[in-house]
This record gives structure tokens, sequence and C-alpha cells, in this order.
């Protein structure tokens, strides 16, 4: 049994368990390469959904599908009932679709601050919710501190620990308030307490009623996250359920030995 | 500071320049110091899309020579007052330089700035070969003798050109301490990341281009008049594509600080160098300052003025809190 | 406008032949540009440069020009090593290649031609060989041999390169380090030091280039200056990096400007390539062979 805490299921899926994202027979090629082949995958709002695969299965591009990086050439993809083919990547965050990356992409010439400031002047501010020079420098400060980084809110990215990165780049997701946040491979290098630390952070937000993908290869960190479990090899879905019954799926075991 | 204080104190500074030049009562000042502020104005537009977001223009000379061919073009028509000439200079390099920025801007940076030359050499054929502004001959422009109540006219054009100065400057400054300057900071930071914190990076980097086109097409607008005597291979010369990148670059490109020092140096030092020798050997200087610059101090001279004085790293945008106005609400 | 079938097939010949020197000269770019990912705009600065001293030596020693400039190749390979060094530490390594590298080279194309200019003044210099001036008469076509010479001289380097990129070890860790730097790394094998030797080769092919350039027509110090968009126009229309598509795409433009040229005029050419890179760039970026 994973010495990681369990946690305990803060928030179901709300009451009428809406779909917030649908994904509907995505498919993205590059030249003769098929990166996804006809993808379909649904998201109730609420939920924690684990997203795993062997490298090179086609997460990263699934993702940046769904994020607008990347243009899909079949299917749609539809958050809140609005279809976002088309869109690009800016449009999709301020609907509400927010990610990290696997490699940490801080603004790297602006303070912590400065980088929460950002996403906050371009989405919520626009929105109208924050107010004033004031409120936003409040906020800037609130977000860093949900993270534990308050007190270096005026340094620059280059001076921070690689654990700290990754919480930068989380809190940044943060900042545009979305409803959907897909956390990229945000474990990945990390000591066993540093994971621990981001997976708390993470069910804090989901506790918020932030849906959430998680992405990752640390697979006690994914068993203990995920309410339902998504396994894609070579650009398909090969399996969609609950976490246990999905690992002992022999199909799943196979390819995951066989890669 | 406030940007209205900042304004005013710009003018009060630039009212002392002028009434100095006045007293030494000798024209050349006003000749040397007019090409000083065009610079002013070049180094400070090249820097709002190459120093704020990242984006290299190759082509300055482009956008100086259409606010030039321009004023030639009306001034055939219909011999307009020199103010509205600037701003049809601006309007016809803004335009001119959203279009571009249209075809170029959704591809990486160095696609962008090889575009930028591209532009210039395409531009420059056209007018070469547009004989209504005189193609390779070139085109005459009388300048007037005298306009009341400055006397000779370059002290007019010297006013004017210290005005676009102080112009760009407070448009520069106004950009940095909104939301527009910390999106073209993210952008030149990290497209991607820009992009997906909500950031609109097309429509940030198209009105970049566009300012900063404007803005050098004004800068070319009274030139004509400033040289009598307009050839194509004068205005789409290399040494303003070569000087509005160096000035920036050495004078340091994160703060409209930095191309104003540039531009004062470089400038005032290439004035003297025509004088005492060639100009060949004053583009050598200039060329070895700015690959010496980009090497050893890359964050130019604020930069090293910046490490002097203190000893960490500097947040480069966010010094200043962003001004909202008087309902809150932040531009 | 005078349309005659004499004067239409000798411009496309005329075109396919300067298309062949054009593809020599991107040859460098391909490399730098379309394997490294280094704009080095000055690289046309370094053709003139090669071009200046296939003069000296041709005008004092009466060696021939192709000849000579053989024999510098080593002296441009280690200039280019050395400028590659400089880049790697100034800017690839702190990651500010795109602002600062533009500059640098911008800077180097810069001081390149101006201490041409201060050096040897603004007059047009050529070269003499038994091969400039005659002419083979072909029926009604013309063909200058000192045209058709560096373009056939020409096709053979890039024959050369290209075997050397795919044949050999060196020259695919070369096409590799551009895909997979980490690959490169896992087979104890340097990128930096691939990198270097990369762009050494590059502005190597500048040597020869520049004795081609000075062979077909006379060179003044800001003659590189036309060349900068035409060896990028060339070098993204052909699909960045690919040496055969870089041929094919040279012998295109060639073949448009020297239309342009005999049936519009002179005053057009400029527009002509540069014309091509701003389509081709707003178009399809990926080229006529795009990867």
């Amino acid at each position: 049994m994973s010495s990681m805490t369990t946690a305990a299921n803060p928030v179901a899926p709300d009451a009428a368990g809406n779909v917030l994202l649908s994904i509907d027979n995505l498919g993205k090629r590059f030249g003769g390469f098929v990166a996804l082949d006809g993808i379909s995958l649904s998201v109730k709002s609420g939920e924690r959904l684990g997203l795993i695969g062997p490298n090179g299965s086609g997460k990263s591009t699934l993702v940046n599908c769904i994020c607008g990086a990347l243009q899909n050439e079949v299917g749609s993809v539809t958050f809140a009932g609005e279809r976002l083919n088309g869109m690009t990547g800016h449009q999709r965050t301020r609907r509400g679709l927010s990610r990290t990356f696997q490699l940490p992409r801080p603004f790297a010439s602006l303070t912590l601050a400065d980088n929460m400031r950002v996403p906050l002047l371009y989405t919520v501010a626009s929105r109208g919710t924050v107010h004033g020079a004031g409120a936003i420098e409040a906020r800037c400060l609130e977000l860093l501190r949900e993270v534990g980084l308050e007190d270096k809110a005026h340094r620059l990215p280059r001076e921070l620990t690689q654990v700290e990165m990754r919480k930068l780049e989380l809190a940044r997701t943060m900042a545009s308030e979305p409803k959907l946040l897909i956390a990229d491979e945000s474990m990945a290098g990390l000591t066993h307490s540093e994971v621990e630390e981001i997976l708390a952070l993470l069910m804090r937000l989901n506790a918020q009623g932030v849906t959430i993908i998680l992405i990752e290869h640390i697979m006690s960190a994914v068993m203990s996250f995920s309410q339902r479990l998504v396994v894609l090899v070579s650009g398909r879905k090969m399996a969609d359920g609950e976490p246990n019954a999905v690992m002992r799926d022999p199909e799943v075991e196979r390819a995951y030995i066989g890669q | 500071m406030r940007s209205s204080l900042f304004l005013v104190i710009c003018l009060v500074v630039g009212a002392a320049i002028f009434a100095a030049a006045l007293a030494l009562n000798n024209d050349y000042y006003f000749f040397a110091g007019y090409v000083v502020l065009q610079y002013v104005v070049l180094a400070t537009a090249w820097n709002i899309l190459g120093g704020y977001c990242g984006y290299v223009n190759f082509g300055s000379a482009a956008f100086f020579a259409l606010g030039a061919y321009s004023t030639v073009a009306i001034h055939k028509l219909y011999p307009l007052p020199l103010p509205l000439l600037v701003v049809a200079g601006g309007i016809v390099s803004g335009v001119v330089g959203l279009g571009m920025g249209y075809l170029t801007l959704r591809l990486r940076g160095a696609f962008f700035a090889i575009a930028t030359l591209a532009l210039a050499v395409v531009l420059q054929t056209l007018i070469v070969n547009w004989d209504f502004v005189g193609g390779s001959r070139g085109a005459y422009i009388v300048r007037p003798e005298a306009i009341a109540p400055f006397g000779s006219y370059i002290k007019y054009l010297f006013l004017i050109m210290m005005l676009l100065a102080i112009g760009a400057i407070v448009v520069a400054r106004l950009i940095e301490r909104s939301r527009l300057g910390y999106g073209f900071a993210t952008i030149r930071d990290d497209e991607v990341a820009a992009e997906a914190s909500g950031v609109p990076t097309l429509r940030l980097k198209l009105i970049a281009t566009t300012i900063s086109g404007a803005l050098m097409g004004m800068a070319g607008a009274p030139f004509p008049y400033y040289i009598g005597y307009l050839q194509p291979s004068s205005a789409f010369g290399l040494d303003y594509a070569v000087n509005s990148i160096a000035m920036p670059l050495i004078g340091g490109t994160t703060s409209w600080v930095g191309p104003l020092v540039g531009a004062i140096l470089l400038g005032t030092l290439q004035q003297v160098a025509t004088v005492t020798i060639s100009s060949a050997v004053n583009l050598l200087i200039v060329g070895l300052l700015l690959v010496g610059f980009v090497i050893v101090a890359p964050n130019g001279i604020i930069g090293l003025v910046q490490k002097f004085i203190r000893h960490r790293p500097v947040a480069q945008v966010g010094r200043h809190k962003i001004e909202a106005d008087a309902s809150g609400h932040v531009p | 406008m005078i349309f005659s079938f004499d004067l239409l097939v000798n411009a496309i010949i005329s075109g396919i032949l300067i298309g062949a020197f054009y593809a020599a000269v991107t040859a460098g770019v391909s490399l730098s540009f379309g394997i490294l990912d280094i704009v080095n705009i000055a690289h046309p600065s370094f053709i003139i440069l090669g071009s200046y001293i296939a003069y000296i030596v041709n005008a004092s020693l009466g060696l021939d020009p192709i000849l000579v400039s053989v024999l510098a190749t080593p002296l441009f390979y280690l200039l280019g090593a050395g400028i590659y060094q400089v880049y790697y530490l100034s800017f690839e390594k702190r990651g500010q290649e795109s602002l600062r590298g533009l500059a640098f080279f911008f800077g180097l194309l810069f001081i390149t031609e101006v201490v041409l200019v201060l050096y040897f003044g603004v007059d047009y210099r050529y070269v003499e060989a038994r091969y400039i001036g005659p002419s083979w008469h072909l029926g009604f076509v013309d063909i200058p041999l000192r045209i058709l010479v560096p373009s056939i001289v020409s096709l053979i380097m890039i024959a050369v390169l290209q075997i050397a990129l795919t044949r050999t070890f060196i020259g695919r860790a070369i096409m590799a380090v551009a895909q997979d730097q980490f690959a490169l790394k896992l087979m104890a094998v340097d990128p930096i030091r691939i990198k270097r030797i990369a762009f050494g080769i590059s502005i190597a092919t500048a040597s020869l280039a520049g004795a081609f350039l000075i062979v077909i027509q006379p060179v003044e110090p800001s003659v590189g200056r036309e060349y900068i968009g035409r060896v990028f126009a060339i070098c993204v229309l052909g699909g960045m990096g690919s040496l055969p598509g870089t041929v094919i795409a040279a012998m295109l433009v060639g073949i448009v400007e020297s239309l342009t040229s005999t049936f519009y005029g002179p005053s057009w050419a400029p527009a002509v390539s540069f014309g091509f890179l701003l389509l081709t760039l707003a178009v399809r970026p990926a080229g006529l062979l795009g990867r």
C-alpha cells in the first residue's frame, strides 16, 4: 500500500453532475505521424481526473489541443457548453481553462508578484471582479501566500528552487480563476515530500471547486488523487474508469510493461 | 510620478533646451540637435517593439522613409502645414506597420526580423520606381526661408522634432506602466506562457508594430524639409536601421530611459565624429559599440548603472505600481 | 517590353546558372539557419570578404580566384568557429539569442562592410582569369563562361557538402544536433563542438561563394546587402536546411529574377527575392520541400 496519504474526497461532482469539458473524436497529426486518433473524453465539473500513458502516447498533444496551443484537425473540444474549435489560447484561458507546463515557464524578467499580476490583469480584472491597483496588488500577494511564496514576492523566478518554480506555475494558473486546471507533470523530479506538498495544493484547489486533470508519471500520486483514471496509449484512449479497476486491466498492464 | 506631471517636466526641459540653443545663436546647433532628437524618436519607437516585446525590426529605415515620402507625395498635391504632414506620415507608417505585422507576426521572432529586412528592400524598390515622388532621381522640397516667430526654418523643425521626441518618450513611459507594458514583457519573456496566461499576444504585437511604425513615420515626415533634396538612398539609409537598433541596445532596452540615453550619447558622438572624421569610421564605431555592448553589457548603460547602485538582480518591468485612474479602473 | 523567344530562353538559362551560384551562396545559411537555428545575417558580408581575399591574391600573385578561395577555406573555417564560440558564450548559453544574437550578427555585418570600405574604398574590384571574357555560343544561346564555371563548381561544392552531411559521422551529427542534443550527449558527442564545426563549415562556404561572386561580377563592399534577403528567401523557400531544396529554390529565384530583369528592367530585380521571401513567410513558412 502506498505511503501517500489518501486524501478524503471533499468534493463530489456537483449535484447535477454537469459535464464541464467534452472532447469528441479529437484527432491531430504531424505530417504522417498520427499523434491523436479519435479521442473522446468527458470531464464532470468538480471532478479529479488522472491521465496517464507511456511517453509519446499523446498526453501533451492532447493538452495542447485542449488549451489551444495546437489546433486539432478532427473532432471538437467543448467547454462549459461552448465549442472551442478555432479559439486561440488566450481566449480559452479567459473562459476558465488553465494549464501548467511540464517545464515551468515563468516570466523571467518579472517579479513573482508581477507573474501573478499579468494573468490577473488579462483575465479576471478585465471581467471587472477585481478593481483598482490596491486590490490587484493584494490579490497577487494572496495568490503567492496560497503557495507559500509570499515572502519572495519581489524576487525574480531565477532565484527559486525547483519545487518553488512549480508552485509559482500553479499559482499563476490560479490567478486566472480557472474552472478547469490541467496540471501537466507538475511533480516531475520532486522529492517525496515535495510531491505531497503539490498534491495537497491541488486537493485544496479542488475543494474550492476547481476541476482538475492531473497528468503524471508518479503512480502513487495519481492513484491517491484521481477519482477517475484515463489511460492514453499511442494516441488512443485505452481505458477510462475507476482507478483501481483500470490498473488491474491486463491490457493496461501490457501497454506499460511492453514499453 | 503621474504621467501628466512627467509630461509637464518634459515640456519644461524641452523649452529650456530650446532657449539655450536660441541663446547660442548658431543655426548649426539646431541642425545637429534636430538629428539627435530624430534619433530619440527612432530609438524609442524601435524599443517599443524590440526592447519591450523582443521582436527585432531591421527595417526602421523603411518606416522612416515612408514618412518622408508621404510628405513628398502630399506636398506635390497640396502643401499642408508641417504638423499635419507629421500626422499623415504617422498614419501611413502605422498602417504599413499593421499590415506587415499581420503578415509576419504569427511567425517566430527570427522570421519576423528577416521579414522586416525584406519589407525595407521591397518598399525601397517600389519608391525608386515611383516617378511621382522622383524615383531614383530624388525630389526637391524647397525649405521656406523663414517662419514667424522663429526666424530660420530650422528652428521650427527643431521644435517639431522636440515635441515628437517628448511625445515618444511619454508614450513609451505610459505603455511601460500600463497593462500593455506587462503584456509586452510577457511576450518577450515567453510568448507561449503569455498566451496561456490570457494575454492576447497577436493583438498586442500588432499594437506594438503599429505604434512603433507610426512614431518612426512621424520622425521621417519633416525630413524632406530638413534635407531639401530627398533621395531614396538617404531616406532608406542603413545608418537609420543600425542606429535605431544600436541606441536602445547600448542605452538599455528595458525602459524609456535607455533609448533616450543611447540616442543622446551616440547621436552626439556621431555629430561630432562626422565633422572630425569620415562617416565610414563613424559607422564602424557604432557597429563596434553595438557588438561590444551586446556581448559585455546586455542590459546596456542603464543596466550597468543599476548594477553599480544595487548589487542584486533587478526586475525589469513592474518596479512601478500600475496607475489606476480616478475611478479605480486599470488601463 | 519586347518578347522574343531568344530572349526568353537566354533569360531562363541565365537564371538557372545564376541559381546554381545562389545555391552556393545560400548553402552556408542552410547550415547556420536551417540546421543550427542561428540567424547569421552577416553571412553575405563574409562572402564579400571572400571576394576581396580572392581579389587581393589574384591581383598580386595571379592565382586563379576559385583556387585562392579553396586555399582560404581553413581560415574561414577558423573564423566561423571563433564567431560561434563568442555567440555561444554570449547568447546561446544565456538564452538571449533572439534579440541580442540578432543584433550581434547585424553588428558584424556592419563592421565587416565598413572595414572593407575603409581598406579598399568603394570602387568596384574584379578578378582576372582565363574563363572571364569568353562565352559559349550554342545557336542563339549565349553562355558566358564567367557564369558557367562558378555555377558548375557551385553544384560540385553542394554535392560534396550533401555527401559529407549524409555519409560522414560528423555530418550526421550535425543534422542530428538540430533535433536532439540530448541523444548526442548520450553518444558521448559534445553538441557544442558539433555546432561549432557546423558553423565553421558554414563560413568556409562563404570563402568559395565569394570567389564565385567576384568571377561573375565586379564587387564592392555594399554588394552584400542585396544578398541578405536572397539568401534567407532561398533558405526558407528551400525548406530550411535541405540542400537539395536549396538548389531548387535558388534556381527558381534565379529564373524569376532573370525574367524580371530582362522584361521589366533591372531596377525591379531586388524586389523579386525579397518579395518571394515575404510571400513564402506569409503563406507557407515550411517552404517548398518543407519539414
